[in-house]
């Protein structure tokens, strides 16, 4: 068994990066640097920023979810579709049972079809995409009450819901990781899965306990965006995995297995969050966004230390 | 030691993007046109990646740059989480008003009413919204674009003959207001025409195939055809070569790529084109004519335009 170190020199890179992004934003922008912004700025980032915590979970054991876009459209759309009919309670539940659902089936598409997590991920994507355009008729879902629309519209203590749904999920997630025999078990798995087999893990049921816990955060995810957009959109999500990926490897994941962890992957997606926002409130054009996003998601990937490819230690 | 090194180089590379991207609208030390300071006008766009939308796009930024103020575009990528982001980072901005084309007319209302409560007043351009408190909505004019049409089809035909309606999915708006122009028009000042049939074909071209096949069925003798959009009216022109009739008019609506080379190719007499850039124009120029406490209508239909050989 290993050890993780808790703050490694790869983590030290992300935050300084976060630090100087936020630095230049504040010096640039007069509006940047205000609690109004940095809550509206928590506010968007925690779409991407529930999706990365599942996806952290996956890519610590080697694998991937490509299907966190779709499982996001899917259950927010049959949250929507149920909370119409049968009313709020019953739709959220529904919504979080559908994205369990497909983490289950990633799982078991995985340990027990024996297949690659990127051929499964990619096959429940396409068909959880194409799920969410049957169940919707292509056509957004609308009329939600209050009570679902609280979840992605309102405020307790001046912060928006959305941000108490990432900070309690962030510290479940961490905790998890850091405390649990399963947080264990998830990165032996990621630093060597034959290794792990012969210490006892059962490797089949963890990796299956992260598809799972990706499927539902991905879900969290697609209903409060849901409730954010008083409709359910058949088209959301769409690269929603990109950005998840993205901001967990910015957070010193790596690709190959067995590192990452919460608060880089936090860290991460604040990046990913707050070049969009900034971006925009310096009135930067949205083709030379997509261009600065790019190159400075390539160098603060070098900065931590790259895709896991120079720093791995295979256990 | 490396670290910092590196941090000084991305913080670099962020301040020379930062520098680089004032906008092409201004120089941030450009001259207050209005006395109390530049006015800034936000302008959402549901995506970039669409000819229509960008020539949109152009057309504001022509005007914005005319009337001397600016502008800050934010491409939602018809993701209607970017949309409501993008939003909410021209609330902080305090723009002086929001021109908003949604990604969707129910999505886009949580949006507006947060620019509502900022008091920022809000534009829609060609897509409306279903909630919360807009100015003025700029759109198409469809039913002077219908009302185009029947003209046109009228004259062709020289007034007199029998003409068949293909129209778009019952319950749109596009479908009601061009049908609409197309039949007062006929009604009043084309009264020799008979229109024989008036069948919805969804605006699908598939559908506007295989209705059209049962009108030629159905009757011996067509003058004129006019669609609610080119899909519909290019199926239709499918229809009459297979059946080999000819001597028909048709008219379509939209101006799509495949129909304005039907047009060229003399298979297509005309088809109704929108005009987005005029579109985007007329929005920015409202908004600056609201800012500059003049009252504005609540629809303003942009004119549509007919493509002919």
């Amino acid at each position: 068994m290993m050890h993780i170190k808790t703050l490694s020199l790869n983590q030290i890179g992300t935050y300084l990066i976060l630090l100087v992004i936020l630095a230049t934003f504040a010096l640039f922008s007069p509006q940047f640097f205000t609690v109004n912004n940095l809550l509206t700025l928590a506010l968007q980032t925690s779409l991407v920023a529930l999706v990365a915590i599942g996806m952290t979970f996956t890519i610590i054991t080697g694998g991937i979810d490509l299907s966190v876009g779709s499982t996001a459209a899917l259950a927010g759309a049959i949250a929507a579709g149920i909370a119409v009919q049968l009313g709020t309670y019953p739709g959220l539940l529904a919504g979080i049972a559908t994205g369990l659902a497909i983490g289950a089936l990633n799982g078991a598409l995985i340990v027990w079809g024996r297949l690659p997590p990127f051929v499964a991920t990619l096959a429940s994507m396409a068909t959880a995409r194409g799920l969410t355009l049957v169940y919707t008729q292509g056509r957004p879902i609308a009329g939600l009450d209050q009570a679902f629309t609280f979840w992605g519209s309102e405020s307790w203590l001046g912060v928006p819901m959305p941000v108490w749904i990432l900070l309690i999920t962030a510290v479940i997630a961490h905790l998890i990781l850091r405390q649990t025999r399963l947080g264990l078990h998830l990165y032996a798995i990621g630093g060597g899965e034959e290794t792990a087999r012969l210490a006892g893990v059962n490797v089949g049921r963890i990796k299956f306990s992260a598809y799972l816990i990706s499927g539902l955060c991905a879900a969290l995810s697609g209903i409060i965006l849901t409730a954010r957009l008083w409709s359910a959109q058949p088209n959301t999500g769409i690269g929603l995995e990109l950005d998840a990926i993205a901001a967990a490897v910015l957070g010193g994941s790596s690709l190959a297995g067995g590192a990452g962890g919460i608060p880089g992957t936090i860290a991460g997606s604040f990046i990913i969050g707050m070049l969009a926002n900034g971006l925009n409130l310096l009135g930067v054009p949205s083709y030379h966004q997509q261009v600065i996003k790019g190159a400075i998601f390539v160098i603060a990937v070098v900065l931590t230390g790259g895709v896991g490819i120079a720093n791995k230690k295979r256990a | 030691m490396k670290h910092l090194i590196r941090a000084i180089v991305a913080l670099a590379l962020i301040t020379l993007a930062a520098c680089t991207n004032t906008g092409p609208a201004a120089s941030p030390t450009a001259a207050p046109a209005q006395g109390s300071g530049e006015i800034t006008i936000g302008l959402v766009i549901s995506t970039l990646n669409n000819p229509f939308f960008v020539t949109l796009r152009d057309g504001a930024q022509r005007a914005a740059d005319a009337a001397g103020v600016k502008l800050t575009i934010v491409d939602a990528q018809d993701d209607s989480a970017k949309m409501i982001a993008g939003i909410e980072d021209l609330i902080t901005k305090k723009v002086n008003a929001l021109i908003i084309n949604p990604t969707d007319s129910d999505a886009v209302v949580p949006a507006i009413q947060k620019a509502n409560a900022a008091g920022i007043p809000v534009f829609t351009v060609d897509r409306g919204a279903n909630g919360g408190t807009v100015v003025s909505h700029i759109a198409s004019d469809n039913v002077a674009g219908g009302r185009m049409a029947a003209e046109f089809l009228c004259n062709a035909i020289g007034g007199k003959g029998k003409v068949v309606e293909l129209q778009g999915i019952a319950g749109t708006s596009a479908a009601r207001d061009r049908g609409q122009g197309f039949n007062e028009y006929m009604s009043t000042s084309c009264k020799g025409v008979e229109i024989v049939a008036q069948q919805t074909a969804d605006f699908n071209r598939d559908r506007g195939l295989r209705v059209f096949e049962n009108i030629l069925q159905a009757q011996p003798e067509i003058n004129g055809v006019f669609a609610h959009n080119d899909e519909m009216i290019l199926g239709a022109i499918q229809a009459a070569e297979a059946a080999g009739r000819s001597g028909i008019v048709f008219v379509g609506f939209d101006a799509i790529d495949d129909a304005t080379k039907a047009v060229q190719e003399g298979k297509l007499a005309a088809t109704v084109a929108q005009q987005p850039d005029l579109m985007g124009q007329i929005a920015v120029e409202t908004a600056v004519k609201y800012l500059k406490g003049d009252k504005v209508d609540a629809s303003i239909p942009v004119p549509l335009n007919l493509v002919t050989k």
